[in-house]
């Protein structure tokens, strides 16, 4: 049932004695079943998104008898992808502002080959290795962030110039050999697990922090449900929401559930999902995230309400330059090798992550978690493919009519809205 | 009348809500300059859209007879090919073709699908020449200046055989040689026979040109005046362009006046792409504390970019001048600091400039002033819709809840999310830049009602606007501004509408004494 929305007719005549007759506003009370139809309408991108990805799961989990969802699988599935989720929460930052980074695959390359120079050839202990190699990120960030922001030169053709020569560094700091054998600590970050407790068949750590994510989720959602209600802008019916959650919280249980039956809990899952959660907050809550969308939205309008619209988009390269540079390490530690060819196409893979997840092509829409169920889409799609033993010349057909689809179907969903006038 | 070229009978034509033209009449002889003259939103380029085919034939109601035969243009295509061709304000060119390739936009000199560049250039160079134009022709568009490029357009249609031309404003962006070579050649142009309509503001080049003029107002025919047998003066012609009644559509409104909140001193300001040309010339403006100030300018003549330089340097270059806050001088240079120092700016392009169209009231509202609600860089969401929906009420935005997307909203209430945003923001000046375009007469008074209670909160509010009664309406002192230049600055209680026209229509070589 959607809450009462507030009538003019409770309003005190507000501003002086207007001539215009008030018009009775069309209420989206009543009805709760026409409401929650008409609400569920308008949510049609969200639960496609969602449809779509159990969709797919299910029919990878029939055709490969079972496979997709057994735990190593799962685990794998995390782990593999979890460089292209990565790169897929900045990109979706850079896309909302209306921008775009061609140049994370390279970035990754770069930094990767970097992180395999400090350590084996200079001999850096891998830890000061890492947060030099964030750094080294955070500065290619600002270069391309300068000339974007400050230059006013579009970012299309900024990091197209990025792409090449970022890659041309890799190649120079590796010169054309490639570097394995990486410490172990190293090699954790990638493809460590957290220490397990126990020797039973469930590894009960894991079983905690999903149960601890759980909770959050419960908590979080109910309170911003009554807080949402107390101000009387709930408009989502409460059998969706209860919907939503359940299934939510069932997904992080069973998938908590599927990694505690292998080895646990990946190290790259516990860093994703800090950077899920801090990085959805910032763009919901904080002023910083709030311009971004600003920007996107109308970049005249932001900047004439006193948004720095420049600052506000070098410090987004900034940030893509860093979170490049982690998804670097990532790829580097997983597959215990930097070679100049990493990262090759990443940045399309993450650029198709986060339109399949909903984002506008021209700015100012866009989630976090959009963009992460549009990597696990690509993902998913990815392992059940190869699982299949479909060549990858057929998987990059079928990624490429996913994406197509993704966006028809925006498309298709924003003319029915305008012209049904909702 | 053997000799009348083209007759425009009781041409009726409405949009949504708005009679924007009613039973129009308007006839021209062969081979006159004819003049059009009305204010801003008098319907004067309704009507030649009408007469040009941009509103096709069935959209209005009417007649149009050329030559005395009626025509039924469709488009513009027909229309060109009657021999009405229609020279827009903005111009149509493509910058980076050559002027030969824009002369012959579709209507390319081709054989068998392929140009003929000779063709192409040595006609053009012939169009060049009648135009006085001695230009290459495969010069690019975008390497001459303005004014130039209008003589380009005029060229251009004379390669389509225009009969009739129509020019909207058409020495409104140029400088004085420009114009005048313009007026020149429209008058050699009536020599060979080209009957010419032009609308303008400028009453000192109608009465250079034109033999007649028809000024319209509302929407309505007002009268045609014979500039060789009245003996028309300017003062006549403002006289029929204004001459409106000021119905009781203005909030009653004592203003307390208090001390002196904002002045701007030699505030001189240059074009953005082209430097050597000056915008505003050294303005003087002040407002008071609870104090309603209007700049009232027609079309062109530097109100927004006055009122946008002072705001951050939002436009133009060459900036010079000083701002002071009660007495202090204050830095405007950013938008950040122009807010800081207690100055907002409401665009006149609300769409364009004032709203993120896809996102919803709240984070509208909320925009300018989002470091109050702000605690370590989180803004606090709660407090953030309590604010918005308190701005819902008291400015009566008509929408159901917050959370409504401001695209979805009509113009008067997207208008009062713009309001709401800068009243959130608390400024102590407030300069609204047409606060009332677009919008129904009801919402407009609450509009002004709202500007009042600004001023009572003790505010010094300077509106901006092209509707004369507005201003009086609602203003306590009028700042008249023509070519950049502020050329009178009276009490609402001396001003009139006759004397603003003459102030705002004031031109730069007749130095006057600012109080006349």
């Amino acid at each position: 049932m959607s809450a009462p929305s507030p009538t003019q007719a409770t309003d005190p005549k507000p501003t002086g004695g207007s001539p215009t007759s008030r018009q009775p506003q069309s209420g989206s009370g009543g009805n709760p079943i026409v409401s929650a139809v008409s609400y569920l309408g308008g949510q049609l991108r969200q639960i496609g998104l969602f449809i779509a990805l159990i969709v797919i799961v299910l029919f990878f989990q029939i055709t490969t008898n079972g496979i997709t969802l057994a735990p190593i699988n799962v685990s794998n599935l995390v782990v593999q992808n979890s460089y292209i989720l990565i790169l897929a929460i900045g990109m979706v930052m850079v896309i909302i502002a209306g921008h775009i980074d061609l140049s994370v695959g390279s970035v990754v390359a770069f930094t990767g080959a970097m992180a395999g120079v400090m350590i084996t050839q200079w001999g850096l202990p891998w830890p000061l290795a890492v947060v030099l190699c964030l750094v080294l990120g955070a500065l290619v960030g600002a270069w391309q962030g300068f000339w974007i922001a400050y230059f006013g030169i579009p970012a299309f053709i900024v990091t197209l110039a990025g792409m090449l020569a970022f890659r041309g560094a890799a190649q120079i700091a590796l010169q054309s050999t490639q570097i394995s054998s990486f410490p172990q600590g190293f090699r954790n970050i990638g493809s460590g697990f957290l220490p397990a407790f126990g020797t039973t068949g469930y590894e009960p750590l894991t079983l905690i922090l999903g149960a601890v994510a759980s909770i959050a989720l419960i908590g979080t959602g109910l309170r911003g449900r009554a807080t949402r209600r107390k101000y009387q802008l709930e408009d989502e019916p409460f059998l969706w929401f209860v919907t939503k959650l359940v299934f939510t919280v069932a997904l992080v249980m069973y998938v908590g559930f599927l990694l505690a039956s292998y080895s646990g809990t990946p190290i790259v899952l516990v860093i994703l999902a800090v950077l899920v959660v801090v990085y959805s907050t910032v763009m919901k809550n904080s002023v910083f995230g709030r311009h971004v969308y600003a920007i996107g939205g109308n970049v005249h309008a932001a900047e004439l309400s006193g948004v720095k619209t420049k600052r506000v988009t070098f410090l987004l390269f900034v940030n893509m330059g860093v979170i490049s540079a982690l998804a670097g390490i990532v790829f580097t530690s997983q597959l215990n090798l930097a070679a100049s060819s990493a990262g090759t196409g990443f940045e399309l893979d993450a650029i198709a992550a986060v339109f399949i997840g909903g984002a506008a092509v021209t700015g100012g829409i866009g989630t976090v978690t959009g963009a992460i169920i549009g990597g696990l889409i690509i993902g998913i799609l990815n392992n059940g493919l190869s699982i299949l033993g479909v060549g990858t010349e057929y998987q990059s057909l079928i990624k490429g009519l996913v994406l197509l689809a993704a966006v028809a179907f925006d498309v298709f969903n924003k003319r029915r809205a305008a012209s049904s006038g909702k | 009348m053997a000799n009348t070229i083209l007759e425009m009978r009781e041409i009726t034509k409405t949009f949504p809500g708005v009679k924007a033209l009613q039973d129009v009449t308007l006839e021209v002889e062969r081979g006159q300059v004819h003049a059009i003259c009305g204010e801003n939103g008098a319907g004067k380029s309704t009507l030649m859209k009408v007469l040009s085919g941009v509103y096709p034939s069935g959209s209005f109601d009417g007649q149009i007879l050329l030559d005395g035969q009626p025509v039924d243009f469709k488009n513009i295509n027909d229309s060109e090919a009657a021999g009405v061709v229609i020279i827009h304000q903005e111009l149509a060119l493509s910058p980076f073709l050559s002027i030969a390739e824009n002369i012959f936009l579709g209507n390319e000199q081709a054989k068998g699908g392929f140009i003929d560049w000779n063709k192409t250039n040595l006609d053009a160079a012939g169009l060049l020449a009648r135009v006085g134009l001695r230009d290459n022709p495969i010069t690019k568009v975008v390497d001459i200046g303005v004014g130039k490029q209008q003589l380009v357009e005029i060229a251009k249609a004379l390669s389509k055989r225009v009969k009739i031309l129509i020019l909207d404003e058409p020495t409104a962006a140029l400088n004085d040689d420009d114009s005048a070579h313009l007026l020149d050649l429209i008058k050699s142009l009536q020599g060979q026979g080209i009957t010419s309509i032009i609308i303008s503001h400028k009453l000192n080049e109608i009465k250079a040109i034109a033999d007649k003029v028809t000024i319209i107002r509302d929407g309505k025919t007002i009268e045609t005046l014979d500039m060789h047998a009245d003996e028309v003066s300017e003062d006549r012609i403002i006289k029929g362009m204004v001459g409106r009644d000021l119905e009781s559509r203005y909030p009653a409104h004592e203003s307390t006046v208090g001390e002196e909140l904002l002045r701007i001193e030699d505030w001189t300001v240059h074009h953005p792409l082209d430097a050597t040309r000056e915008i505003i010339h050294q303005a003087h403006l002040s407002v008071k504390a609870g104090e309603i100030v209007g700049i009232a300018g027609l079309m062109g003549a530097g109100r927004t970019e006055l009122a946008m330089s002072v705001f951050g340097r939002s436009y133009g270059t060459g900036i010079s001048g000083t701002v002071y806050k009660r007495g202090q001088e204050v830095d405007t240079s950013t938008v950040s600091k122009a807010i800081a120092a207690g100055i907002a700016y409401a665009t006149e392009d609300r769409k364009k400039y004032g709203l993120n169209l896809i996102d919803d009231i709240t984070r509208n509202v909320s925009g300018s002033a989002l470091g109050k609600l702000a605690n370590w860089g989180f803004v606090n969401r709660s407090e953030e819709s309590t604010v918005a929906e308190r701005f819902r009420k008291s400015m009566n935005i008509k929408a159901p809840t917050v959370a409504a997307v401001t695209g979805k909203l009509s113009g008067g209430n997207q208008q009062k999310v713009v309001l709401s945003k800068w009243m959130y923001a608390d400024p102590d000046v407030l300069i609204l830049d047409e606060p009332t375009r677009g919008i129904d007469v009801g919402a407009k008074y609450e509009i002004y009602t709202i500007i009042n209670q600004l001023a009572d909160a003790g505010k010094g509010v300077i509106v901006i606007s092209s509707e004369l009664p507005e201003l009086l309406g609602i203003c306590d002192r009028i700042y008249t501004l023509s070519e950049g230049r502020i050329t009178a600055d009276v009490p609402i209680a001396e001003a009139t509408p006759e004397f603003l026209l003459k102030y705002m229509t004031l031109e730069r070589e007749s130095p006057v004494n600012e109080r006349a």
